[in-house]
């Protein structure tokens, strides 16, 4: 008679993320015992809503445009609050009383510093405003192609990555799949499509339009999180993953959830936690155990060990790897994969608590309840770029802003406004130090906005900037990079994180990964979670 | 009133070997040069009395060794010497030597860093392979991925085949591979600036790229691809400079029975009934072939030689947005006496090669970034050499040309024409870099030669200056270059092929898309090509 006792649990996350929850809600519904752990003290990592200043509230992540309808459906999202509803034409009432969460479809402008912005109405852009007739129509044929290239991609995201060593017949399928979508584009079509695949986005933009501030915008979206400017070659690939999103059925739409993204996080919750979950919060895994070659359990700092058959880690690949499991534990060749994966991030995050809401010149007021772009051109955005690849910060720095507390008054104190945004490029390994860099970076983003919208320097009651050191300390994200590791094209797919594992299973057995780190990349999608879990289903792990 | 059996419009390297193997398959062919001297931008011209320059290309290793053997180059007079070292000079006074000995390499690696010299194995194998896989397909027509035509289906297995005979973990490296930027590659292997400068160089050549944007790690590779008496990666000047290689091209040419007409500027190509039928010389001459082959660039061919109203719309798009936007500069310089670098040591084996004085990744990429604002690169990357330090045809004895090849140099200046003031201004940055180094270096010039993108294009007929006839990114590439649908050296006129750089595989002097466009007007043609040696392995 030994004195083993039988696991408590079947399986382990670490890292209660969205997608760590999502990871665990998909596990616990097929009957597992489902045990997550998060270090902080609550879940949802850069997906809360915070308080950045007293009755100030904000999402680091504040915006939703890519939440798999496959996640919706799966962890039944709707039945636990999540709704949806337009701001144009007809706005819907909210439903699921006290506790729906309202998304908000969200309009983008393209800010104009002497004249009138551009505005893309609908799953970006079905409309334009502030553009010319002629621009109007090339836009639509270049959105129009755009979106039917993304739509060949997109169904690539909510499958594993093609093994392709070894690919199982539903593997093949999805591909043959693929190759078929491509096929049934027609000659011209799919030679575009291979010829535009690994383009850059501002050679794209060239070739069909005329107005700097759309292919500014382009620009911009195209290169927003990763270390790319707009004429890199293969930025176009930021566009299409952009466009490869949905929110309510819609192409490209994106949107504000009333209650900030914690708000998302917090149906994501209630449906983990419906179907048995438990999470711990102020669990901080220090190491996972392996045994023979397999993973067989966590232990905790301070020593406590928690034994589980299946450990699935929602965090970046490189901590996952390196700090929990330990070099001793995998090989050399995985060992350099890893450490080569490049995750410095470029992004910062500016929140403002402001006395009233700006006026950005040129836009009226329903205008401000949208995404607001300041990238004046697509030379603009390439300028920006260029200090960051020498560890300098953009002396002129492009990003996008929203001011939620127009369409939630919940998040600010009456009459007061926040202001939400994301600046690049801020590089992560600043030359001289953020200690030394932060008040300039600040003062560089306050001049671009006092250009587009002037005086809101004065109503500014406090400032939060969160450079991607900040974004890493808080967070636990290294490099404050929100894709726990680049999203470009020489690290997707079968190379995401590595090869060896970029299929979720790892080279330790029991051991998977469900995190941003892992294909299709981050943002809040809740795709790596959700198939990381069918891995493990279908591995019988 | 005759009709040839084929005419090239344009005497480069390209036109030249197109030339040759039709004309060794029995076609009469007949080639058109507008300038009164061959060989386009592979010559050897006398600017000063006494000294020969390599005015535009300057060194000689991508040339396809099937292709001379083919045409047998050697038995009409080319030679090419190998060379041996080559120096990055660094601003502390002290340098990395380049050895073309593995060892002796590696050894001076080890100078500068262990684990950097630990590294160069392991450098060294993972990009031979990568050459290993993409060297045969510089010699296979680029397959038709849309096409369900037998033969482009049939090479798209045997693409496939080669690419799944990797193995999986090497097929996601060179997926990998493909989409790096040198700069990211490098990163994975070494640590000292100066021997990524070293290698990064390799990566941006010809481009309109810097060391840091994605796709240049395969740029490495159409550098590292070349053979000189079958050692991957050397390089070698032709004795007699560049125009030694289109001389025996044209020697060799006109032994088999070819014919030459030089000054001969060709103003359109005749198209009759959707059909091309010969050419309209400068001064209103017509001349009949039964098909046109171009050896121009893409831009000059379609927007200048032939009517609009013969190509479909789409076609002129995509030639309209076509890049070709020249990315490189050249000083010649002749030299009264040898300069001294005194950061080598005396009678180093580095004299005799490739120096460079941009020491690290980031200068590299810094130059890029002038060019994109329209701008020479003030602190430009420099790829010089002596060739007379091994060849003696070039210069009097005790005196030497020394070939500067610069980047970054944007098409126009700040969007407006290249002045004369430009040009000069744009050459003392070269040679107050070279001065940096060289005491006394002013003194010794005899005769400078400045070339802009300016001077390229006018004179050699590169469109905007642009070495390769056109970027070598991916949407410009393999079933995509010149255009998709017509990768395969067939234009949308009847009759009317293409055969220089602007086609698979691209630019450099190797030879390959004048020898791929033969064997598909000849395929064309129902002619044997057995004369034609089919891509040999490498290693």
């Amino acid at each position: 008679m030994t004195s083993f006792d039988a696991p408590k649990w079947d399986v382990l996350v670490i890292g209660g993320g969205h997608n760590g929850l999502v990871a665990a809600a998909t596990l616990a519904k097929s009957g597992r015992k489902v045990l997550v752990l998060e270090a902080a003290g609550e879940i949802g990592g850069a997906a809360r809503t915070e308080e950045f200043a007293p009755g100030f509230r904000v999402s680091t992540a504040h915006l939703l445009n890519r939440l798999h309808p496959e996640v919706v459906k799966t962890l039944e999202l709707e039945r636990h609050g999540l709704v949806f509803s337009g701001i144009t034409p007809t706005p819907a009432p909210l439903s699921g009383g006290a506790r729906g969460v309202g998304i908000r479809f969200a309009p983008s402008v393209a800010l104009s510093r002497d004249g009138e912005p551009l505005t893309l109405h609908g799953g970006y852009g079905e409309s334009l405003s502030g553009a010319s007739a002629s621009e109007q129509a090339a836009w639509q044929e270049l959105r129009a192609q755009l979106l039917r290239y993304a739509g060949i991609l997109k169904p690539l995201l909510a499958r594993r990555p093609p093994d392709l060593g070894n690919m199982s017949l539903m593997e093949s399928s999805a591909f043959a799949m693929t190759g078929l979508s491509l096929r049934r584009l027609g000659k011209e079509d799919m030679r575009d499509f291979l010829r535009m695949l690994l383009m850059n986005v501002s050679d794209v933009a060239d070739e069909h339009l005329e107005d700097d501030r759309l292919k500014g915008l382009l620009a911009f979206d195209a290169t927003l999180g990763s270390h790319l400017g707009p004429r890199s070659p293969t930025s176009l690939l930021g566009l299409y993953f952009r466009l490869a999103g949905e929110i309510g059925g819609q192409a490209g739409a994106q949107a504000l959830p009333v209650g900030g993204m914690g708000a998302v996080m917090a149906s994501v919750l209630r449906a983990a936690q419906a179907a048995g979950v438990t999470i711990r919060t102020d669990a901080s895994v220090a190491k996972i155990l392996v045994e023979k070659d397999r993973a067989t359990g966590v232990a905790l700092d301070g020593g406590e060990e928690i034994r589980a058959r299946t450990i699935v880690s929602a965090i970046n690949p490189r901590s996952t790897f390196l700090d929990l499991v330990g070099t001793r534990e995998i090989d050399t060749g995985f060992v350099r994969r890893i450490k080569n994966i490049r995750m410095k991030g470029d992004a910062a995050k500016l929140h403002l608590a402001l006395d009233r809401p700006p006026e950005f010149s040129g836009l009226e007021a329903a205008g401000h309840r949208g995404r607001l772009v300041i990238a004046p051109s697509s030379d603009h955005v390439e300028r920006a770029f260029n200090p960051a690849k020498y560890g300098e910060f953009s002396p002129e720095p492009v990003m996008e802003i929203t001011l939620p507390s127009l369409s939630d008054p919940t998040l600010a104190p009456d009459g007061a406004c926040v202001l939400s945004a994301v600046v690049q490029y801020a590089p992560y390994a600043l030359k001289e130090g953020w200690e030394a860099g932060r008040k300039r970076f600040l003062a560089a983003i306050m001049a671009q906005l006092e250009l587009y919208a002037p005086g809101v320097g004065r109503l500014v009651r406090h400032a939060e900037l969160l450079t991607p050191a900040d974004l890493e300390a808080r967070y636990r994200m290294p490099g404050g990079h929100w894709h726990h590791g680049e999203l470009q094209a020489d690290q997707m797919l079968m190379s995401r994180p590595a090869f060896g594992a970029a299929g979720y299973d790892t080279p330790v057995a029991g051991l998977f990964l469900c995190g941003a780190g892992s294909h299709p990349g981050g943002g809040v999608s809740g795709v790596p979670g959700l198939n990381a879990a069918r891995r493990i289903l279908e591995m019988r792990g | 009133m005759k009709t040839w059996d084929a005419i090239v419009i344009g005497a480069g390297h390209n036109g030249l070997v197109n030339a040759c193997y039709l004309q060794r398959a029995g076609l009469d062919v007949l080639v058109v040069e507008k300038n009164d001297w061959i060989g386009g931008a592979a010559t050897s011209r006398s600017l000063t009395p006494g000294f020969l320059y390599s005015n535009c290309s300057y060194v000689c290793s991508l040339f396809r060794p099937e292709i001379m053997r083919d045409l047998e180059l050697p038995r009409f007079g080319l030679q090419v010497i190998s060379y041996e070292g080559g120096a990055v000079f660094t601003r502390d006074g002290d340098y990395l030597a380049n050895y073309r000995d593995h060892h002796a390499h590696r050894r001076e690696f080890a100078r500068f860093s262990a684990r950097d010299a630990e590294a160069y194995d392991r450098y060294a194998r993972d990009v031979t392979r990568q050459c290993c896989f993409i060297q045969p397909l510089l010699m296979r027509t680029a397959p038709d991925p849309t096409s369900f035509r037998p033969r482009d289906i049939g090479e798209l297995i045997y693409l496939g085949k080669k690419f799944a005979g990797l193995g999986a973990a090497e097929m996601a490296d060179t997926l990998r591979f493909w989409t790096m930027s040198i700069s990211d590659f490098l990163d994975e292997y070494f640590e000292t600036d100066v021997i990524k400068a070293n290698f990064a160089l390799s990566g941006i050549i010809g481009t309109a790229l810097g060391p840091m944007s994605p796709g240049t790690a395969y740029v490495l590779l159409h550098h590292y691809m070349g053979e000189v008496d079958g050692s991957v990666g050397a390089w070698g000047y032709a004795r007699g400079g560049m125009g030694a290689v289109t001389k025996a091209l044209a020697d060799s040419f006109r032994a088999s029975g070819g014919t030459i007409r030089a000054s001969a500027e060709v103003e359109q190509v005749l198209v009759k009934n959707g059909k091309a039928r010969g050419l309209v010389l400068a001064g209103g001459e017509e001349i009949f072939g039964k098909l046109i082959v171009s050896n121009a660039d893409l831009k000059r061919t379609f927007l200048k030689l032939v009517e609009e109203k013969e190509l479909p719309d789409r076609f002129l798009r995509r030639v309209k947005n076509f890049k070709m936007r020249g990315s490189s500069g050249k000083v010649n310089i002749a030299l009264d006496s040898m300069p001294e670098f005194p950061a080598l040591p005396k009678d180093s084996p580095c004299y005799r090669g490739d120096m460079h004085f941009t020491d690290s990744v980031e200068r590299m990429e810094r130059g890029y970034d002038d060019w994109k604002a329209g701008r020479w690169s003030a602190d430009p990357f420099l790829d010089m050499m002596m060739p007379t330090m091994l060849d003696p045809t070039m210069a009097p004895p005790g005196k030497h040309f020394m070939s500067c090849f610069v980047q970054y140099c944007p098409p126009k200046v700040e969007g407006r024409d290249w002045t004369d003031a430009d040009r000069d201004a744009f050459a003392e940055t070269v040679v107050s870099q070279i001065a940096d180094y060289s005491p006394g270096f002013r003194d010794r010039i005899v005769h400078m030669e400045v070339r802009t993108p300016r001077e390229i294009e006018a004179e050699v007929g590169l469109t905007e200056g642009n070495i390769f006839q056109g970027e070598l990114t991916f949407d410009q590439l393999l079933f995509n270059r010149p255009a998709p649908g017509y990768a395969q050296y067939r234009s949308p006129v009847d009759g009317l092929y293409m055969c220089g750089s602007s086609t698979h595989p691209g630019g450099g002097v190797m030879g390959a898309p004048g020898r791929n466009a033969a064997n598909e007007i000849l395929r064309d043609l129902s002619r044997p090509t057995k004369h034609m040696s089919p891509a040999h392995d490498v290693i």
